[in-house]
């Protein structure tokens, strides 16, 4: 390996670890709010990056359905639930927020060629379909079981996963997509190639995560999801609504997903069940950090970057052996520090 | 005994219809039987995992891989017997699983599973990638099974070997989990906290039924690899080890026959979704996920036990209530099997000697230099207003949440920096003031944990019914323990349907049954009414007669004055006073504390 490789593999470790990194910030964020272990992330990063594709490819993307057919059933459970508590004032908002907005978007969608638009208004399209898919999933898979115990919440999130990965193939097919470069500079510093996506990846990743930040730092909704992260009986105590919170936090995961699946459909072919390995390494991250450090999971997840950019050099075939097999090391590391038994 | 005799009610026909299936079914059929049993044998090590001992694996399948690619490998390139390489297989099983418990198991529950994921992930792909495994064509030519001289090699041969495997391995689990260890994996459930307590080694529990469940699959890959002849990588995915827990949840994750039924369920809908849905959806994939995950998501919310509970409302059992594993002595006077005792210190021995005791939660100092003693055969009682620290006393003194700084004797041993197991070993038993019982179980179970260390019976004698002698006597104990307080009629209920005061007699009957030389009570009367009280106290009055040293924490001070030898009195984690119950109630600083200062 001479330098020039070694510069060519760093940058690209450094693009997937930034990736990475934003997923393990959701992981983290999530765990931490909702106790929900949150395996269904990857899923947000493909269906984030193949809608942008169906959208570019003049196509409906299948998350349409979905979207809609999420509304239509929350508004039926939301409704029933209503009507059972006499609140029929309630009804008509019920109705206009789970299946007026989706509607709304289809029919933004039929009206105007997807495929024509500026690249920054199919990227936002794209978003508007995927993110709302986050708190709909936690409103009907995790809501009714929020306070039971980690590891049903675990099981839940391992069905909503396979469930997902079914939906994505019925939706997208099992032909993989690439989306077309955001930018296709590149800078020559010394010997090295300097990829304009590159930058872009790792320059959105720092700016998200700043702004993740600042949303934790200065706002008061940022502050809410840190109260209940904290106590989530105090929070409560506070007025800071638990499902809020979970709604809350769900969105910002979605959001991050689908982000990062928009950015990075450029750099790999995304198909329908990539998003999960793609997930599993930004968990890799997230237990390095304990599933509760938000800036040694970020660290982490760019080392699993680098560690699978290297060793698909040295050994490409062993590649996820290697990136996976890290796991063990790390629980052993985080298990020799644990002081005592923990209780659940 | 009756339970077994209304298991038998129902287990004979089962074993009848299973010896005629394979001669009236067609061969799709018995093929299909051949997979579930291969898939229930998987699923029964998750029931012990998930439903009894409340961890979780989701890469089951690997460890089925294990066992197939190292039966595959070592009969076709070394040419060893089948018979070999069942221990060969099981060997490699338990040291990956050992290891990658040891390595999990200080960490939260979410940890193993989360784990299980990500080697689930690599074995299959190391499986894929490996030359001498064939990569991703797999291995094929494996040798079929021979017993004797003859060659199993039709699916009807092999069903009746699948099944004949399964049925033990049912049977075995079942009496496992009624055994002296069985109930240490239940307990574990309830947190690790009780069960430490009562002497459990928790993380041993723990990695030895993540292990059994790891060789149960083995075993399943094992007879998978000589059933097909023919092993590849896609059998052992992640996919697949979702699926397997599915099957359990499904089934019903509490219950040993859950798994036959869960895999059964899963793998006749696999099978009927898999022919439909592509014809219906007009695409070929693997669509039953969506409506295997649907499934999912719905057992969890309505019906945590899953389909298990329902087929035996179908079929109830003839007799309702669990039968007691021994008779029940009329009067309140020793068990007629008495269990070993351990030796009393003499009364007026020092049993416990606490010195300079402190413990600090970050800023906050709960306990500062709190410095007593407690002998044999005396009742010392710890009060003081709420928050003075005294349950994190006596969280320090029996090991559960170790002291910040400051010395433990107990019966002239350091113990200060031992696990809670290892003081309840040395004879220090305890109850909790939030009552930790496990809800479900009944009574004398409850209280049988508490002689957890006075059996010595194991796994393979609990599998094999070897421990009945020895079962019989933890149970005369407890029971016995029970009488003495006052529970006799409630024996048989299940502890969670107590109301709150009688549950704390439930702790105290199973700190009892520890046969302890030291008793640490954490607020046993609260919640009780004026005459159970008064038996309480009497109760307690004749176990300091035995020669039991008693540390008490109460707030009823009736209940305190009228049973303490000396009392002690602590105020915002620092010792007040200690002294005779008379002198403490006169003490003016003690009465400051309670009834407020005069201004």
């Amino acid at each position: 390996m001479d330098l020039q490789i070694a510069l060519l593999l760093g940058q690209d470790g450094l693009t997937n670890g930034a990736i990475y990194a934003l997923l393990a910030l959701a992981l983290v964020l999530v765990f931490a709010v909702t106790r929900v272990i949150f395996i269904p992330q990857g899923e947000f990063v493909a269906y984030g990056a193949l809608t942008l594709a169906s959208l570019q490819a003049g196509r409906l993307p299948g998350t349409v359905w979905l979207l809609l057919a999420l509304g239509a059933v929350i508004a039926v459970v939301d409704g029933s639930l209503a009507i059972r508590a006499r609140q029929f004032k309630r009804l008509p908002w019920i109705v206009l927020l789970s299946c007026g907005v989706p509607l709304l978007l289809v029919g933004a969608l039929l009206a105007v060629s997807a495929a024509t638009l500026p690249l920054p208004v199919q990227v936002l399209l794209a978003l508007m379909l995927v993110v709302p898919l986050g708190p709909m999933i936690y409103r009907l898979a995790y809501q009714p079981v929020a306070e039971a115990s980690v590891l049903v919440l675990l099981i839940v999130s391992v069905a909503v996963h396979v469930t997902l990965i079914g939906i994505g193939l019925l939706f997208f097919g099992a032909e993989g997509s690439r989306t077309p470069p955001f930018t296709d500079v590149s800078l020559e510093i010394g010997d090295a190639l300097l990829q304009g996506q590159t930058i872009l990846v790792v320059v959105a990743s720092v700016v998200l995560i700043v702004a993740l930040y600042f949303f934790f730092e200065r706002t008061i909704y940022g502050k809410a999801l840190r109260a209940t992260a904290m106590n989530r009986t105090g929070a409560r105590l506070m007025g800071i609504s638990g499902s809020l919170a979970g709604l809350l936090s769900f969105t910002l995961a979605a959001s991050i997903g689908a982000f990062s699946g928009i950015l990075i459909s450029p750099i790999t072919t995304i198909y329908y069940d990539s998003g999960f390995v793609i997930g599993l390494k930004g968990f890799v991250g997230a237990i390095i950090g304990g599933l509760a450090s938000y800036p040694v999971a970020a660290a982490g997840a760019v080392l699993v970057g680098l560690l699978e950019s290297y060793s698909s050099f040295w050994a490409s075939a062993f590649k996820e052996v290697i990136v996976f097999t890290l796991i063990i090391p790390v629980l052993l590391w985080r298990s020799l520090k644990a002081r005592h038994v923990e209780e659940e | 005994m009756k339970d077994s005799t209304r298991a038998a009610a129902y287990l004979l026909p089962f074993v009848a219809a299973l010896a005629v299936a394979p001669l009236l079914l067609p061969e799709f059929y018995v093929t299909l039987l051949n997979y579930i049993g291969l898939y229930a044998i998987v699923a029964l090590g998750l029931v012990m995992l998930t439903g009894v001992g409340g961890l979780t694996s989701f890469g089951q399948a690997a460890f089925v891989g294990l066992g197939a690619y190292t039966s595959a490998y070592l009969t076709t390139v070394h040419g060893l017997s089948p018979w070999l390489t069942l221990p060969a297989g099981l060997l490699v099983t338990a040291v990956v699983a050992v290891s990658l418990g040891l390595v999990t198991l200080r960490l939260s529950g979410h940890f193993l599973p989360l784990g299980t994921i990500a080697w689930g992930i690599s074995l299959y792909y190391l499986f894929g990638n490996l030359e001498v495994l064939g990569g991703h064509t797999g291995i094929s030519g494996i040798p079929p099974l021979q017993i004797l001289d003859r060659e199993i090699k039709s699916g009807r041969e092999f069903f009746y070997l699948i099944w004949a495997v399964l049925l033990v391995v049912v049977l075995g689990t079942r009496n496992l989990l009624d055994s002296r260890e069985g109930r240490a994996i239940r307990a574990l459930r309830g947190g690790s906290l009780m069960a430490e307590a009562m002497g459990v080694d928790t993380p041993r529990a723990k990695i030895v039924i993540f292990t059994v469940a790891a060789l149960y699959a083995s075993v399943s890959g094992w007879l998978y690899a000589h059933l097909q002849r023919f092993v590849n990588p896609t059998p052992f995915s992640l996919t697949q080890g979702i699926e397997y827990l599915f099957m359990a949840v499904v089934g019903g994750v509490a219950h040993v026959w859950g798994a036959i039924v869960g895999a059964g369920l899963i793998t006749i809908l696999k099978q009927w979704l898999q022919d439909w849905l592509p014809i219906v959806l007009g695409q070929s994939g693997n669509f039953e996920v969506i409506v295997f995950g649907l499934l999912m998501i719905f057992v969890l919310h309505r019906a945590r036990d899953g389909v298990w509970p329902i087929v035996t409302r179908l079929f109830p059992p003839p007799a309702r209530r669990r039968s007691a594993p021994t008779s029940v002595a009329e009067t309140e006077s020793p068990p007629r099997l008495p269990l070993a005792r351990r030796p009393r210190p003499e009364s007026g021995s020092l049993l416990l000697e606490v010195t300079r005791a402190s413990k600090r939660f970050g800023g906050l100092v709960a306990n500062d230099n709190v410095s007593f003693t407690v002998r044999a055969g005396e009742v010392m009682a710890l009060i003081g207003p709420n928050g003075a620290g005294k349950s994190t006393m006596f969280n320090g003194i029996s090991g559960v949440d170790p002291l910040t700084s400051g010395g433990v004797s107990f019966r002239g041993q350091r113990v200060e920096s031992l696990p809670a197991r290892d003081i309840a070993r040395l004879g220090m038993s305890r109850t909790f003031q939030h009552v930790r019982l496990l809800t479900g179980m009944s009574v004398i179970e409850n209280v049988a944990i508490g002689a957890h260390l006075r059996g010595e019976k194991g796994f393979l004698a609990a599998a094999c019914r070897a421990d009945r002698a020895e079962e019989a006597r933890l149970f005369d104990e407890a029971a016995w323990q029970i009488e003495r307080c006052g529970l006799a009629e409630q024996m048989h209920d299940a502890a969670g349907s107590l109301p709150l005061g009688k549950q704390r007699l439930v702790e105290i009957a199973r700190a009892l049954a520890a046969d302890p030389c030291l008793l640490l009570l954490d607020e046993p009367a609260a919640g009780l009414r004026y005459l159970e009280k008064q038996a309480l106290a009497d109760l307690l009055r004749r176990l300091r007669a035995e020669g039991i040293g008693i540390l008490l924490v109460e707030h009823d001070m009736d209940f305190v004055m009228g049973l303490a030898d000396r009392v002690l009195v602590m105020e915002f984690g620092r010792q007040l006073a200690t002294g005779l119950p008379a002198e403490i109630q006169r003490n003016p600083a003690v009465v400051e504390a309670y009834l407020g200062g005069v201004e």
